[in-house]
């Protein structure tokens, strides 16, 4: 579902490609979905979740050193982070359907919100 | 004046050096002066554009979203900045009247500069 997150985003908001540029043929919807590079990087994601997930008190922390790498060498924007947290929500939404109701919209709203923030928590 | 609002985006909003890590961002850099030139003369040329400012725009708004690609939500930092600059050299004239057309037009400035984004 993440990695379903990430092609979303890159479809739904095409200016997130911009860190992509050497991911390889980002040139349509399905392209993006069979992009190796972009499986690999969903994985990832994934991965940090299930950390985040294990870690809810202590996100900041958890995310220091990803931080750092996304800001100091990946030059990522943080809006992007708050870009693909909304999606995944959305996504989220489509899966669950009549089970994702406003209080879980708002917890993991919540969980999506403190990753973003933990993320760009040691820009400078 | 508009050379003034961009080392300032970068103290408020740090995330909008991002899009700058190939700049010098030290204090009195001259890329960052150049910029912020490139700025001023582009906000120059849509005051003098009003009525028709999609046109006048036009290849800097093909600029942003085919190459450029800045999160929208960075043309509201630095629109934000750019009042701040204004009302405080001109706090006498920032009456809420100018406030509010000055952001009506950053505002409608930022939506061309991002309406060929999708």
């Amino acid at each position: 579902m993440v990695l379903v997150g990430i092609w979303r985003l890159l479809v739904v908001y095409p200016w997130t490609q911009r860190f992509f540029d050497s991911f390889g043929n980002l040139s349509s919807a399905s392209a993006i979905l069979g992009n190796p590079k972009i499986k690999a990087h969903g994985k990832k994601v994934l991965t940090s979740l299930g950390e985040a997930v294990k870690n809810l008190d202590n996100l900041k922390a958890t995310f220091s050193k990803l931080s750092e790498l996304h800001c100091d060498k990946l030059h990522v924007d943080p809006e992007n982070f708050r870009l693909l947290g909304n999606v995944l929500v959305v996504v989220l939404a489509i899966h669950f359907g009549k089970e994702f109701t406003p209080e879980v919209h708002a917890a993991w709203q919540k969980l999506v919100t403190g990753v973003a923030s933990a993320l760009a928590h040691k820009y400078h | 004046m508009c050379m003034a609002p961009k080392p300032w985006t970068f103290l408020s909003f740090p995330e909008t050096k991002t899009y700058f890590a190939h700049f010098d961002l030290s204090s009195g850099s001259r890329q960052v002066q150049a910029h912020g030139k490139k700025l001023a003369d582009a906000l120059t040329l849509a005051v003098s554009h009003l009525d028709d400012l999609p046109a006048a725009l036009s290849s800097l708004s093909d600029l942003h979203a085919h190459k450029l690609k800045v999160d929208p939500i960075n043309f509201k930092y630095l629109s934000h900045c750019l009042l701040v600059t204004l009302a405080r050299h001109h706090p006498g004239n920032m009456n809420p009247e100018v406030h509010a057309s000055l952001d009506k037009f950053l505002s409608y400035v930022s939506n061309i500069l991002t309406s060929k984004y999708r």
